[in-house]
């Protein structure tokens, strides 16, 4: 069972909202989901669409045939009805399509109908559509009543009652409508978790202790500060929107100097205008994790489209030479474990983290089975009251053999806690001392990064290992490339390499060994100019063979992957 | 017992005769005052010579960058509003570089004491024209004179209805103690402007083109009267108003977030068990 569910209309209709809610349903039903959505810059009207793959197996990519087309305008028909599958159906209201539609492969369920018979208001409409994909593919009809009336809950008893009549009408309805249809569902299992790359940074920064968050909304990062903002209360977080983003990463300085976990997100403007602000951090050694949600650029670029082309410019960003960590996960729930290490390391090396995602990563929901909280780590690694008052003589940029020194809380005791964005002595104070200099570079630099190294994880591999042919790629193309590497692996030896902890690359081990024996290296990357492919030279010497770029903005496919894979391989 | 000697910092390396020590002294003998120890205030600070000011006293101290003060200053504020936090900055710095930040601090009304050392021209980088600096004045940056009007930063503040508006007078150091003093005790965000002559690159607004001028804003001036305060605000050129122009009594920032009801948000425990089962209960784990 791999079925695909595109709902497509124009912003403004509530096609991603129809679509969280199937992804819910699924989930629920123990289906895996992969659900990902293409919407343009503008909040009415254009085209928007919202794709969902569902699968008894783990899915991770978006399949290219669509089973089920939800259309909630003609244009959905006109652009989609040619990438239909075999037994690919079209549902849509031929009320709000204002036409009707002469493919036999549709069908019209009167959704505006429904809702307005049951007392709901137009937007019901979707309700009806919700039950009607449920019906004809066969979900459980508690299911779909059970998440229906989860939504609705905080909106009272009668709102309730109303939405569960509306789904239950589209679910008849379809059913009856689709007397041939060929879609089955397995016996529900037990419920998976949902979970988009988004709200898995949000969610592991929470878990992971944060406590102050503020951020300049921008495009794909904003569901970062809508989430934590939602769960900030419960947490005991602070959000604050700042007036831009020179001043949200500035405040998440000071916080963190104070004595809290803190973070900020942006996408490649946003970012753009916090460098002073990183280097600053890098300077006075201040713990902050920065997500940078990688759109489009360059300038303000696609705003609401994917690619991963920021790698190279979070690496050499801000002034001067200090250590810094960055993360590329490749899925929600990489996003999840790698924040939570993000913090950690930020706090024991007391230097910046970026995690990277992009359009793709952050807006795309995702299945797992479980989530390994038993994993996490947490420790507090701040001098804090009395273990900071009994203190000998406290200097905050103490000279020490790892190069980390002690964070003393301000206030916390009777020692000051003095930092400064110039060069500065143990202490915190202005310098312009030599040696005093030299000696601070080589703690923020050397001696930290080869520490830091050391935590760093190897690459993920798979696949053939033994195969002469290796795929390397990195942070959100994982999905994608795993299943092309799955469908080429039926006739041809191959495997493939994911990194997702980008800088600094680990410790040259296995990974660099396995890599230099490989005949092709095959890159692929979401960007023009193979941004990986020059780290890893730059870094190990080893150069790729092959590179394989997407750059107009729109996710790999895994047809077309494996096509251009394999014209690299005969 | 508090003394002078508790907020000794490094030997200054402002020039002879700067306006700044009289700003410093007037600062540390407030704190003295006020019982106020070192270890419960924080200074931030910009770049320029006034931004070198928490070296050469004694406090927690972040010097951050050029015109970032106030953002910096708020995230330590949230992260702990039990400790005294000033934001010290130029006239360049926060009217200039952190011309944005400016607005949106008062706006906010976080419990921040800020001194911009106003002395109308860029000290550090060696006199060129600040943000207040007079129309007409030559410098080697404006060789035609100064083409911009000057901003009026206590009108300014007062039109965005600021909770604390003053300004001082580095020459009146003891009334420079005073309203330093009232800042502190001010419940919300405190903007004191500071005439500072520049010895080395203002020729303009020296010590005594001040002090022909300079005058204390008279007792019957009702600071809670925003009209008045912009009336009085306005005066500049042969008589210029030194002490608080407004004062309006408004929630501060802290006061206003739900997280900080209890107490300051860096002795809030993070508990990170109960944090695990949140998220099982969120996400539907289990
Ligand atoms: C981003 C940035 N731009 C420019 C500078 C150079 N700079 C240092 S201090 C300063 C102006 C200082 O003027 P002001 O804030 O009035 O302080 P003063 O030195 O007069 O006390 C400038 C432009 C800098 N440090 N950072
Ligand atoms: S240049 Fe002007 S502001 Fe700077 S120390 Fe000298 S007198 Fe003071």
């Amino acid at each position: 069972m791999n079925y695909s569910i595109k709902i497509g209309g124009e912003a403004g209709q509530g096609v991603q909202t129809v679509g969280e809610t199937l992804c819910q349903i699924f989930a629920a039903s123990g289906l895996h989901v992969f659900s990902h959505q293409d919407y343009e810059s503008r909040i009415r009207g254009g085209h928007n669409f919202y794709q969902i793959r569902i699968s008894e197996d783990s899915v991770m990519c978006p399949k290219e045939k669509v089973d089920i087309l939800l259309a909630f305008d003609y244009e959905s028909v006109r652009l989609h009805t040619p990438e239909l599958s075999e037994i690919g159906q079209i549902l849509y209201d031929s009320q709000i399509l204002k036409t009707k539609i002469s493919d036999s492969r549709s069908i019209d369920v009167p959704f505006l109908k429904i809702a307005r018979e049951t007392g709901g208001p137009d937007i019901a409409s979707n309700i009806a559509a919700i039950g009607a994909v449920c019906g004809i593919l066969g979900v459980k009809r508690e299911i779909l009543l059970g998440v229906v009336t989860n939504i609705f809950a905080k909106k009272g008893f009668e709102t309730v009652a109303k939405n569960v009549e509306a789904a239950q009408a589209g679910y008849d309805y379809a059913i009856k409508a689709c007397i041939m249809c060929p879609f089955r569902l397995p016996e529900p299992r037990p419920r998976k978790i949902l979970i988009s790359g988004n709200e898995a940074i949000a969610l592991g920064a929470l878990v992971s202790g944060l406590k102050f968050y503020s951020g300049y909304p921008m495009t794909p990062s904003t569901g970062i500060l809508n989430y934590v903002a939602e769960h900030s209360l419960t947490f005991g977080c602070i959000v604050e929107q700042a007036e831009d983003e020179i001043a949200a990463i500035n405040m998440v300085i000071g916080a963190s100097f104070a004595g809290v976990r803190s973070m900020t997100a942006t996408s490649g403007g946003g970012f753009a205008l916090m460098v002073e602000g990183l280097s600053l951090a890098g300077m006075t050694e201040t713990p902050l994790v920065i997500v940078l949600a990688q759109r489009p650029g360059p300038a303000t670029g696609l705003p609401t489209k994917t690619e991963a082309a920021d790698l190279l410019f979070a690496l050499f960003a801000g002034h001067g030479e200090f250590s810094r960590i960055i993360f590329a996960p490749g899925t929600p729930l990489e996003a999840f474990y790698l924040t939570n290490k993000a913090f950690h390391l930020s706090e024991k090396y007391q230097v910046p983290v970026i995690i990277l995602s992009d359009q793709y990563l952050a807006d795309s929901q995702w299945t797992f089975d479980s989530l390994d909280l038993e994993s996490l780590r947490y420790m507090d690694m701040r001098l804090r009251g009395a273990s900071f008052e009994n203190q000998k003589g406290y200097k905050r940029h103490l000279f020490t053999d790892t190069g980390v020194s002690p964070l003393g809380v301000p206030g916390d005791a009777r020692h000051l806690v003095v930092t400064d964005s110039d060069e500065h002595d143990e202490e915190g104070h202005i310098t312009e001392d030599r040696e005093l200099r030299k000696r601070m570079v080589e703690k923020r630099l050397f001696k930290k990064l080869t520490l830091i190294r050391r935590e760093i994880d190897e690459p993920t591999v798979y696949g053939d290992v033994g195969a002469d042919i290796a795929v390397l790629c990195w942070g959100s193309t994982y999905g994608v490339v795993k299943e092309a590497i799955d469908r080429i692996l039926k006739d041809f030896p191959i495997s493939m390499v994911h990194f997702k902890e980008m800088y600094p690359l680990p410790y040259e081990g296995h990974w660099l060994e396995f890599l230099k024996k490989k005949r092709i290296l095959i890159n692929v990357e979401q960007n023009a100019t193979s941004q990986f492919a020059k780290l890893l030279r730059m870094e190990t010497g080893l150069a790729v063979h092959r590179n394989i770029n997407r750059f107009d903005g729109r996710p790999f496919g895994v047809e077309d992957l494996v096509e251009r894979i394999y014209a690299h391989i005969e | 017992m508090l003394t002078l000697n508790d907020f000794k910092g490094k030997t200054p390396a402002w020039c002879p005769g700067c306006g700044n020590y009289a700003i410093l002294k007037a600062f540390n003998s407030a704190m003295v005052e006020l019982g106020i120890e070192p270890h419960m205030v924080v200074i931030v600070s910009g770049i320029g010579q006034a931004g070198k000011f928490p070296h050469y006293t004694r406090c927690n101290t972040f010097n951050g960058l050029h015109g970032r003060t106030l953002p910096v200053a708020t995230g330590i504020k949230l992260a702990n509003h039990s400790l005294v936090v000033f934001a010290v900055a130029g006239d360049g710095d926060c009217y200039g570089e952190g011309g944005n930040h400016l607005i949106h601090a008062i706006r906010r009304n976080p419990n921040i004491k800020l001194m911009v050392h106003n002395n109308q021209v860029y000290g550090l980088t060696k006199g060129q024209a600040s943000p207040t600096t007079s129309q007409g004045v030559l410098t080697k940056a404006q060789p035609y004179g100064t083409l911009s009007e000057p901003l009026n930063p206590v009108a300014l503040a007062i039109a965005l209805d600021a909770s604390f508006v003053a300004r001082g007078f580095a020459g009146l150091p003891d009334d420079l103690k005073e309203l330093i003093k009232e800042a502190v005790k001010h419940r919300g965000f405190s903007f004191l402007d500071i005439l500072q002559p520049c010895v080395t690159f203002n020729r303009v607004n020296t010590y005594s083109w001040y002090k022909e001028r300079v005058y204390k804003i008279e007792l019957s001036h009702p600071v809670h009267d925003r009209i008045k305060a912009f009336e009085k605000a306005l005066e500049w050129g042969d008589r210029i108003p030194v002490g608080i122009f407004y004062r309006k009594e408004k929630p501060t920032l802290e006061e206003k977030i739900p997280v900080l009801k209890n107490e300051p948000l860096v002795r809030q425990k993070f508990d990170f068990e109960m944090a695990k089962s949140l998220v099982r209960k969120i996400k539907n784990v289990d």
